[in-house]
Order: structure tokens, then C-alpha cells, then sequence
């Protein structure tokens, strides 16, 4: 117990420390034009606080907040169904899997970004072309869990299933689909993270509305504030995205152990 | 045994993997409602005849039958208890027990229903919402038994169930077994290793040669009153004399065995 309040003490000092140092640096003259944290790319900490305010009051952030949001649940609903579909379909199909492996190596391994024209040119600047950029992240996440999952089922439990007279179908739903999703679950964290980052960064590259849109207006206009202060926005939405998907986490797995030591739960 | 036939019958059955011969030419019949207990080295195919009669695996050479037909496919006069824990982690003691008469086609009220009874059955009243993780070793092999007999098939295949447990919840396990089983009337083939286990527990004991190319190297019958308390069973006349005598014959086996893994 005195450790943990020691943990936190600490970590809080950490956050003033550099808040601080931060705020009065960006004050501190080093000589006539400069200071000791330069303020035209540094901002500081109270401009950027009082913007977050500003942009609370005119209502404008809260929309472009929920217009991320759509984007990133979108792309992550429609990336986990088709990657867990193909995950199972390739995952029971030897040939299949053998013949599609190559493209499927090939496309991982590029940088999905490169993507992002194309999506524009099909999609257009709206949202639509950002959630396909969410998805071809989150596909291939969940798609591979999906498949090592259906692949690396215990030979024990599928075999005492097949005793106890489950055919294909039943098969499918008793054994391969829940041991699919403890892998896909396990991926639960990365795969809500790139939807984000599908998210933001398609309407950094270009849109009308979103946080990426903001942060890329404001580094437009050379003003610093605005993109920390969207920034911040950014990851107070982003916490609160984790902490959801955690406690979902925790609902879906309670047939599983729980590890020994929960970094989280310090 | 002419006219009825075995429960299970091997004949002539050979397993290769490859090069490798697990099993070379096994021949045996086991009579309906019979305990056969099978006995050996490690490594000498007991766990393979098992796969074979579960038609898990299908021979190389010779062919297996239950009640008179082939086995071909996945046999679903089989009940089979693995030696390794076989629960679906994902589901609760109430639902693995379920899962038998449920893929069989039973209502799901009709075998939630029945697999209570089960979990009463094998002494895990108010475990039923528990989750495999969530049990002891010695739990997981209750709810392992109940969910092989639930669907009070013919033939019940045990692979070296008990092996993991503590003398005292072995011993438990295995009366439970015995009385289940004479409810039942079910032919079973039970693989250990434990002489002593096999003899407490069954009418027979076939006892193999050491691996690979395993055959046949004795048959004997066990011929103590039942029922048995198989504690007591170790006790009682009779019981010595025969373990002497498959044991005679088990020890050239196992250093057999030994010396081949060594060499």
C-alpha cells in the first residue's frame, strides 16, 4: 500500500516537474530573441490549457472529437468482422492459406499508409476514406490472431469435442471461434490503437473535420498552441478509449486466469 | 464368441507413422461390459490402441470393430477421457458437461438439466458456474468423467486419467469410476501404467511389449468379487498372486524399454 502511494506521488511530481519546467522555460530569456524553450514550436503549457478551454466553450471540439470516434469504431467493427472471417476460413483451409500466403505477406508487410491516396480517390475526403484506412490496419491484426488462433487450437480439446460428437458446424462455434477470439483478444489493445491512428492520421493527410484536421490546420497556420492543444485533446480521448476497451477486455476473458502481476491495476 | 460379436475387436491391427511401427499385428477381443485394463512401458502404442478403437487414427494394416461394425470414422459409440486436461477453458463445469448431450441433439434445457445431475453425480455440487481455471486438478478430472458419461455411451476409453492426481484423490476417483461404471454396464478400456491400478480396477489386464513395433505380451484374467472397494481390493487374496505374475512378465519389459531409450 505505501508503495503504491509512493508510485503515484512519484509519477506526480513527474507530471509538475515537467509541466513547470516547461511553462517557465518557455518565459526564461535566453538573450535578446531567444528563450530557454523556444515557445514558437514549444507553445506553453498555460496558452495551450487556455485554448483547450476556448475550444470546449465554442462546442467545435466535441464534435470533431465524436467525428474520430465514428471513424475509429467504424474501422475497428469492420476490421475485426472481416479479419476474424478470414482468419477462420483461411485458418481451415490448408490449400488456401498456402495459396493466398505470399499476397498476404506482401500487403503486411507494406506500410498500409501508402494507401491513404487511393482510399482518398475512391472514398473521397470524408470520413469513409479514413475508416478503409482503419481497416486495412485492423484487418490484418485481428486476421492473423484469428488464423493462429483457429491453427493452434489444443489438439486435446478439439479432439474431446470430436468424441463427445461435435461435427463441423458445432465444431466451429464450441472450439475454433472462442479460441480464435482469446488470441484476437489478446491483440485487443493494438487493434483499438491502430483504428485511432487509421483515424487521425487519414484526416492529418486531408479532411474537414476530425483531430487529424485540426492538428493539420493549426501546423498550417504555424500555430503551436493549436496542435498541442489538440494534442491534449488526443490523449484524454485516447486514455478513455483504453480504459473502455480494458473493461471489456475483462468482461469477455473471465474464463481465463488472470496474469499474476496487472501492470495496469497499480 | 461366435454369434455375438465383441464389443471391440482388433484383429490383425498394425499402426506406422512412416518408418516408424508404433504397433505391429495386434489381435484382441473384449466381450460387452468387460474392464479391460491395457498395460505397459511408456512408449509402447496403449494410448495409440485406444486413438485407433476412438477411430481418432485409422490402422495401417487389419481392421477395428465395435459391436460387429468397422470403425472407419470418429466413433460415436466412444466415450473417450483423455489423459491430458481436455475441458474447454471457455466454458463452465455446468456447460462442458452439457456440451455431450447438447451436440447430440438434446434440448439445452434437457441437458443443463442432466448435466447437474452429473456434477452432483461426481461431488461438484455449487461448482457449476466455476470455470475449468477455476478448479483443482483432482475438480477438472470430476468434470471430466461426468462429461464422458453423461452421454452413457457403450464403450468408455480412459487414457491414464488419475495419473496426475494424489494417491488419496485417486483412490477416490477410481471407486467413483467403478460405481459409475456398474451403473452403466459400459465396456471399457482403461490405460495405466500402474499395475496396481489395473488389477484394483479390472476383470482383465492385457499387458503390451515395450515400444516401438508393440505387440501383445500377455492376457490375464482378474478374477476378485465384485463390486470392489479398490482400496481394500489390494488387500484381499488373489491380488498378489496376480500382480506377481503380470509383473514377472512387465519387468523384462520395462528395462527392455529402458535400455532401448538409452542405447
Amino acid at each position: 500500500m505505501r508503495r503504491r502511494y509512493l508510485i503515484l506521488a512519484i509519477q506526480l511530481v513527474i507530471l509538475v516537474g515537467v509541466v513547470l519546467i516547461w511553462e517557465l522555460g518557455s518565459r526564461q530569456p535566453t538573450d535578446e530573441e531567444h528563450f530557454l524553450v523556444d515557445p514558437f514550436i514549444w507553445s506553453r503549457p498555460s496558452r495551450i490549457f487556455a485554448r483547450v478551454l476556448e475550444w470546449l466553450q465554442d462546442g467545435i471540439i466535441l464534435n470533431n472529437v465524436f467525428i474520430t470516434l465514428y471513424e475509429a469504431l467504424m474501422s475497428f467493427v469492420l476490421g475485426t468482422a472481416a479479419g476474424i472471417a478470414a482468419g477462420f476460413i483461411l485458418g481451415r483451409s490448408d490449400f488456401w492459406a498456402r495459396v493466398l500466403n505470399p499476397y498476404i505477406q506482401v500487403v503486411n508487410a507494406l506500410p498500409r499508409l501508402v494507401f491513404t491516396p487511393i482510399f482518398f480517390l475512391i472514398f473521397g475526403l470524408d470520413a469513409n476514406s479514413k475508416i478503409a484506412l482503419g481497416f486495412s490496419l485492423v484487418f490484418f491484426i485481428v486476421f492473423f490472431n484469428a488464423f493462429q488462433g483457429v491453427r493452434e487450437v489444443d489438439r486435446n480439446v478439439f479432439n474431446n469435442a470430436r468424441m463427445l460428437g461435435a461435427g463441423e458446424r458445432q465444431m466451429a462455434w464450441h472450439v475454433l471461434l472462442p479460441s480464435a477470439l482469446s488470441w484476437i483478444l489478446t491483440s485487443l489493445h493494438t487493434s483499438v490503437g491502430f483504428a485511432m491512428v487509421g483515424a487521425v492520421v487519414g484526416e492529418y493527410l486531408g479532411s474537414s473535420r476530425g483531430l487529424g484536421h485540426i492538428i493539420a490546420q493549426s501546423e498550417g497556420n504555424l500555430d503551436a498552441t493549436g496542435v498541442w492543444a489538440g494534442l491534449a485533446v488526443l490523449s484524454v480521448v485516447v486514455v478513455m478509449v483504453e480504459l473502455l476497451v480494458t473493461q471489456l477486455e475483462r468482461r469477455l476473458v473471465r474464463w481465463k486466469p488472470q496474469p499474476a502481476g496487472d501492470l495496469l491495476a497499480a | 464368441m461366435a454369434g455375438k460379436a465383441a464389443a471391440v475387436a482388433l484383429e490383425g491391427v498394425a499402426l506406422r507413422y512412416g518408418p516408424f511401427t508404433a504397433i505391429e499385428f495386434i489381435s484382441f477381443d473384449v466381450p460387452q461390459g468387460q474392464f479391460v485394463a491395457l498395460v505397459g512401458p511408456t512408449g509402447c502404442g496403449k494410448s495409440s490402441v485406444l486413438n485407433l478403437v476412438a477411430g481418432l487414427v485409422g490402422p495401417s494394416e487389419g481392421e477395428v470393430t465395435t459391436a460387429g461394425r468397422p470403425v472407419t470414422t470418429v466413433n460415436r459409440e466412444c466415450a473417450y477421457m483423455f489423459q491430458a486436461d481436455a475441458l474447454l477453458p471457455w466454458k463452465s463445469a455446468l456447460d462442458n458437461v452439457a456440451l455431450g448431450p447438447n451436440l447430440r441433439g438434446t434440448s439445452r434445457p434437457g441437458a443443463l438439466r442432466l448435466a447437474r445431475e452429473w456434477l452432483v453425480r461426481v461431488g461438484l455440487r455449487g461448482f457449476e458456474d466455476r470455470y475449468p481455471h477455476q478448479l483443482s486438478g483432482g475438480q477438472r478430472k470430476r468434470v471430466a468423467m461426468a462429461q464422458a458419461l453423461i452421454n452413457r455411451l457403450p464403450i468408455l476409453l480412459m487414457d491414464e486419467p488419475f495419473s496426475a492426481l494424489d494417491a488419496q484423490t485417486r483412490a477416490l476417483m477410481e471407486q467413483e469410476l467403478l460405481t459409475l461404471w456398474q451403473e452403466q454396464e459400459a465396456t471399457v478400456l482403461f490405460v495405466t501404467h500402474d499395475l496396481e491400478e489395473a488389477i484394483a480396477l479390472a476383470d482383465r489386464v492385457v499387458l503390451f511389449t515395450a515400444g516401438p513395433k508393440a505387440a501383445l505380451k500377455g492376457d490375464y484374467a482378474v478374477e476378485l468379487p465384485r463390486p470392489r472397494n479398490v482400496v481394500e481390493a489390494r488387500f484381499t487374496p488373489g491380488f498378489n498372486d496376480i500382480y506377481e505374475q503380470v509383473w514377472n512378465d512387465l519387468r523384462s519389459e520395462v528395462i527392455a524399454s529402458y535400455e532401448r531409450q538409452r542405447a
